[in-house]
């Protein structure tokens, strides 16, 4: 099973055979949410969304309805953009709301674009997601169908377009505005921000609402159930549950729908079924490889919700839970993170261009038996002068776990040191 | 070379998809259905997307080399993409990963002689709770093993191909177990 059964928001439909297709999907509620949306006011949706506490899942929690809430007001015409390209290492929830729900997608996305008023839905998916992405457009082809998209939807007087658009291997692409340059055919290079963010200057200049995949299904959900009663399922400042993916050293990896702030030692255990071999947990990355590392020590009485998790040091992220045990180096560990990193700058930025890879070579040293001590503190150098000093967060985000990496384990690089 | 009506279809589609003026934006689409259609961005196709969308050569290039994914070279019939990250590595995949290369005989970003196998290392497959993973060519395996790898080659060589983990299981290692 997945979740504790009381509260499955997403998940709830993930078994039923064709989901994906409008007429089962249509049976068990879909596009009813939408339907109600509609007869609202566009700000009276908003406004719902903001009660309900959701935040984005796509890994900064931002406030989603106060996000909605920037759109300038007179500036037209206005975009919803859809990010699907989940490549942050340990995160793989997305995958399965496109291939087994893909409607409750497209349905959170025409809430969002009905109460943006926009006149265009972008779907972005990441390019190795092929199946997901025919699974998701066959749904698109479907809601068109049934006028839930296009030329004045359901006699509203109000009109919207859905497109599904892919990208091509860049991780970069799935920060919001390195995933607008790609789809405007250029290369994902992030803009800077602040000043203009993507609500008031994005695709094509014009407003544009970027929101992750997860966090967009929620959407009709909200309008289910209510903003209360959505916000009471998590706990204080964070609403609702989360799709939290598992992966790693676990007896039942996968992808678990639970309230924010459930215990991270329960998704492990209780969920997770442990460690297998009855091996020792060493440590945890607790929100996708970009979360600072925590040490077994500090994964106890841990809620898994975004304030609780910064109060530890690290931070929730897209609530990719990659659980290591005793068998695990950490100079490997972070060889394998710091490869990621590496690959993925986009070179726009010299700091996380060149840092990233002296890191990986001063990494592989730790592997190769060739480190030695003055490697570690010229990690620690490189990871500071790449932290705060790049235009987009994949500096930070190789930063910091390499910092955690070093402070939390330096026993294990020291005793990988030749001297 | 001459470019097929098929792909010339798609240009006139995806262009649609944006506003009139924007139709640099159907350039990652686009390039996608070519290698689709030829196996990979020929020298002339490459001509051909930048004329269609009416954007200069250098920005074709620029897509080209920015994204991972795109080929400006042939690869095999099968192009094996093996993910690296930590979880699949957490999972076994620097074994499998030496496993797969001895049963192609091949090194990662090389073709095999007879043009059947690419092998390619890549980061993030987005299959963390089920690694270790790969795609061949647009299907996705995951939980491999080394059993399972030969079962997903040897039917590749014999023209009959393992069916890929089409959707993608709820669990991990629990494959196949349905949700209550």
């Amino acid at each position: 099973m997945i979740g504790n059964g009381s509260t499955l928001l997403l998940s709830r439909n993930f078994a039923v055979d064709n989901m994906a297709s409008i007429d089962v999907a249509m049976k068990n509620g879909a596009y009813e949410q939408f339907k109600r949306a509609l007869k609202m006011k566009p700000e009276e949706v908003t406004q719902v969304v903001k009660e309900s506490g959701l935040r984005g899942h796509g890994g900064a929690g931002f406030s989603t309805g106060t996000k909605w809430g920037f759109v300038p007001k007179d500036k037209f015409p206005r975009y919803v953009t859809v990010n699907g390209d989940e490549s942050e290492p340990g995160t793989c929830k997305d995958r399965l709301i496109l291939e087994r729900d893909p409607h409750l997608l497209i349905e959170g996305a025409l809430i969002c674009a009905y109460a943006v008023q926009a006149e265009r839905i972008y779907i972005y998916i990441r390019g190795e997601y092929f199946y997901p992405t025919m699974v998701t457009a066959r749904a698109v082809q479907e809601a068109y169908a049934k006028g839930f998209a296009g030329q004045n939807i359901l006699n509203s007087g109000w009109s919207c377009g859905i497109h599904m658009h892919n990208g091509a291997g860049a991780y970069i692409c799935g920060e919001e505005t390195g995933l607008i340059e790609s789809l405007e055919g250029k290369k994902g290079w992030p803009r800077l921000k602040p000043p203009f963010y993507p609500a008031a200057i994005g695709l094509w200049g014009q407003p544009t609402i970027v929101n992750n995949v997860e966090t967009l299904a929620f959407v009709p959900r909200i309008l289910e159930i209510g903003a209360e009663k959505f916000s009471s399922l998590g706990s204080p400042k964070n609403g609702g549950t989360a799709l939290y993916s598992l992966s790693g050293h676990v007896n039942r990896p996968g992808v678990y729908e639970l309230p924010m702030g459930t215990p991270l030692m329960d998704l492990i255990d209780k969920f997770g079924g442990g460690i297998p071999n009855g091996k020792k947990l060493k440590a945890v990355i607790p929100g996708g490889s970009s979360s600072h590392i925590l040490t077994a020590e500090e994964c106890e009485n841990l809620p898994l919700d975004f304030e609780s998790v910064a109060a530890r040091g690290s931070m929730l992220g897209s609530a990719a839970v990659m659980v290591i045990d005793e068998t695990v180096s950490i100079p490997k560990l972070m060889h394998w993170m710091v490869r990621f990193y590496a690959h993925e700058s986009c070179g726009q930025c010299t700091p996380c261009r060149e840092g990233t890879d002296w890191l990986l070579r001063l990494s592989k040293k730790f592997l190769d038996g060739t480190a030695r001590r003055r490697d570690i503190d010229d990690m620690w150098e490189l990871a500071d002068n790449i932290d705060g000093k790049t235009i987009c967060a994949l500096g930070a985000a190789v930063a910091w776990p390499t910092k955690s990496y070093l402070v939390k384990f330096r026993h294990e690089f020291e005793a990988a040191c030749r001297n | 070379m001459q470019i097929p009506e098929t792909l010339k279809k798609k240009a006139e589609e995806f262009v649609f998809r944006y506003p009139e003026d924007k139709r640099q934006s159907a350039l990652i689409p686009l390039l996608f259905e070519v290698q689709r259609e030829l196996g990979w961005i020929t020298p002339e196709s490459e001509v051909w997307v930048a004329e269609t969308l009416g954007v200069s050569a250098i920005k074709v290039r620029e897509i080209i080399t920015f994204y991972s994914m795109m080929r400006a070279e042939p690869s095999g019939k099968y192009l094996i993409q093996f993910c690296q990250n930590i979880s699949c590595c957490l999972m076994g995949g620097v074994e499998l990963q030496r496993h797969i290369e001895e049963k192609l005989g091949l090194h990662p970003g090389e073709t095999s002689k007879d043009g059947l196998f690419t092998l390619k290392c890549v980061e993030c497959l987005g299959g963390c709770s089920w690694g270790p993973m790969l795609l061949v060519n647009e299907d996705q395996y995951f939980q491999l093993t080394t059993e399972k790898v030969d079962r997903i080659i040897n039917g590749l060589r014999a023209g009959e191909p393992v069916p890929a983990d089409n959707p993608t299981p709820l669990l991990g290692n629990v494959a196949g177990e349905k949700v209550s």
